[in-house]
């Protein structure tokens, strides 16, 4: 008989499966470059997503200057190509260059960033992601207001999509497993200790410059890499795309939705939010449209699910399973009570309130 | 017996307020050292100087006599010194095994016993797949004490350990600072129950408006008319004052 214990890993491992095979059959099931464009910009907010989570869901620290690494990633791998005329399919060699940049940028950006906390750290982050934007469109290296543009992909239009889809779910299935293995680490509980008590982690040992600085780095490390996979896959970028205010806004909105601090909470955010986004921006006509529904939603999950979709759920679930049993079950002990002290005879612990 | 933790005429200041003034204590290795004093006299000002919470203005803070002033409270954690604070502080979304494992410098596994041997010891241990932030106040208070315990510190202060529970739990805690000072572990107490310090403490330093006052055993503190007076407020110093050690 399996055990109770084992019962819920072995469905979350079943359910694993059925998402592995689900994800990899997509494209030869939903054939049309429309839907795959869909799935292909839901892939990358889940890898970008999933990455910002790492760092701003775990700490506590939100960050609104994700779209720097995103953006640098993405004018890194163009400027490359352009200056090293590099073409083809070689241009995947420079996702690495991407990624580094990221890494690079989130050094001193940290450093200077997380000194500070709270609406302090968020206010600095946008003013770094205006800098970005704002030299993005200056410099002439950057193309300056024009941007730059991608080298030719020799692939087929039919397969264009496909190829990207497979490379886009490559990284998204990175970036979680990264995630899930730093929150699964002792450097993953020291992140979220800082995010209850940076101080009170400071007291018992932990190193929270060093902590949160490296989770910056890993965070940023893969969002610029998805930037160049992003920027190959639009075949452009200009600075309000690369450097596009509403990127962290919609990060934030997903890990709100699905559940900040969990691993699936932000990639079922993302699943819903960026298709959705896509298809309002497609169906309506006004392109406000979405922004508009995007900030109403907003509105009704700081209302209705403060915690987002992963952890309100869980709790009805529990409550669920709990229904009709007591409220505070005994709690076993293994040890025999100490010795009485002068004067008491009372139990070792209080009662729980 | 070599005083292990010595602070050398620590001044602390907030603007014009001197919460420590020229606050010299020593505490000896392996005791149980009390620290009284009334409402705002800079007990737990000196316990955040010590532990690198705040800077001090003046002065010099030891350990073993290797100079710790203002050390950053991670470094003074792994130098031996681990403390509780007033109103509990833990990881309240994390569980209580999980809030263990944060201080712990060891390995998964050898951490993982570690911690469940700490939370066992201080009784919790039934507790240990719960989210902290469900324990009470009392169990929060062991949970704190047991998660000092995981890195093996060499002095432990206790601010307030007997605040706000109830008796059979202040005399759980009391027991389990008589273990472990048995064990050999050094142990600064602030405490406002005095029947837990006079019972407890082997010395007890009393600090009035951030400066020491008297220090002493329990038993001539008990009775010396500068601690009394300020703890009553009343100038009962020129009535034949008791011959606490140190003015």
């Amino acid at each position: 008989m399996m055990s109770t214990v084992s019962r819920p890993r072995a469905a979350a491992g079943l359910g694993l499966i059925v998402l592995a095979v689900a994800a990899i059959v997509f494209p030869a099931v939903f054939s049309s470059p429309v839907v795959t464009n869909y799935a292909v910009y839901a892939l990358i907010f889940v890898a970008v997503v999933s990455a910002w989570n790492l760092f701003s869901g775990f700490s506590g620290y939100i960050s609104l200057g994700q779209a720097v690494f995103f953006g640098s990633g993405a004018y890194a791998v163009g400027i490359a190509a352009r200056d090293w005329h590099i073409n083809g399919v070689g241009v995947f060699a420079l996702l690495p260059l991407a990624a580094a940049v990221g890494a690079v940028i989130a050094v001193p950006f940290g450093l200077v960033a997380l000194r500070v906390r709270r609406h302090t750290f968020i206010v600095i982050t946008i003013a770094v992601f205006f800098i970005f934007q704002l030299a993005a469109a200056n410099f002439s290296f950057t193309g300056g207001s024009v941007g730059v543009a991608a080298p030719f992909l020799p692939w087929s239009p039919t397969e264009f999509n496909d190829r990207f889809y497979y490379i886009t779910l490559a990284c998204a299935v990175a970036a979680i497993v990264i995630a899930a293995l730093v929150r699964r680490a002792r450097f993953g509980l020291q992140l979220r200790a800082i995010r209850d008590d940076e101080d009170r982690a400071r007291g018992l040992g932990v190193r929270t410059m060093r902590v949160k600085l490296s989770a910056f780095v890993i965070s940023a490390t893969i969002t610029g890499l998805v930037g160049g996979v992003w920027f190959l896959y639009l075949t452009q970028v200009e600075p309000p795309s690369g450097f596009d205010p509403l990127f962290d806004l919609s990060l934030v909105l997903m890990a709100f939705l699905g559940g900040l601090g969990t691993i699936s909470g932000p990639i079922i955010g993302a699943l819903i939010i960026e298709p959705g986004q896509l298809y309002l921006t497609i169906k309506f006509t006004n392109g406000y449209a979405s922004e508009i529904l995007l900030g109403a939603l907003f509105l009704l999950i700081v209302l209705f699910v403060p915690r987002g979709i992963v952890p309100t759920g869980g709790e009805w679930i529990r409550r669920l399973r709990t229904r009709g049993r007591p409220a505070v079950p005994p709690v076993p002990t293994a040890v025999p009570a100490p010795a009485p002290s002068e004067g008491s005879d009372a139990p070792v612990t209080e009662a729980r309130r | 017996m070599s005083a292990l933790l010595r602070t050398e005429d620590v001044r602390k200041a907030y603007g014009g307020v001197h919460a420590l003034d020229s606050c010299t204590v020593e505490i000896e290795e392996g005791s149980v050292a009390g620290l009284i004093g009334p409402n705002g006299s800079g007990k737990t000002t000196l316990f955040n100087v010590i532990t690198g919470y705040a800077k001090a203005d003046e002065g010099q803070v030891y350990l073993a006599d290797k100079k710790i002033t203002n050390v950053t409270p991670d470094k003074v954690f792994a130098l031996g010194i681990g403390r509780t604070f007033q109103l509990t502080r833990i990881f309240a979304s994390l569980t209580v095994l999980e809030n263990m494992l944060v201080a712990s410098p060891n390995g998964r596994a050898a951490a993982r016993k570690r911690a469940m041997e700490q939370l066992e010891f201080v009784g919790i241990h039934g507790h240990h797949a719960e989210l902290a932030g469900t324990l009470s106040y009392g169990q929060r208070k062991l949970l704190e004490l047991a998660y000092v315990l995981v890195a093996d510190p060499a002095v432990i202060l206790l601010d307030e350990p007997a605040g706000g529970v109830n008796l059979s739990l202040i005399n759980h805690i009391a027991e389990r600072i008589r273990e472990l000072n048995a064990a050999g572990k050094t142990f600064l107490i602030v405490e406002h129950n005095m029947e837990f310090v006079m019972g407890l403490c082997d010395r007890v330093t009393v600090l009035d408006s951030g400066a020491v006052v008297a220090a002493g055993p329990p038993d001539i503190i008990r009775t010396d008319r500068r601690v009394l007076n300020a703890y009553l407020g009343e100038d009962l110093a020129d009535d034949d004052p008791h011959p606490g050690e140190q003015a």
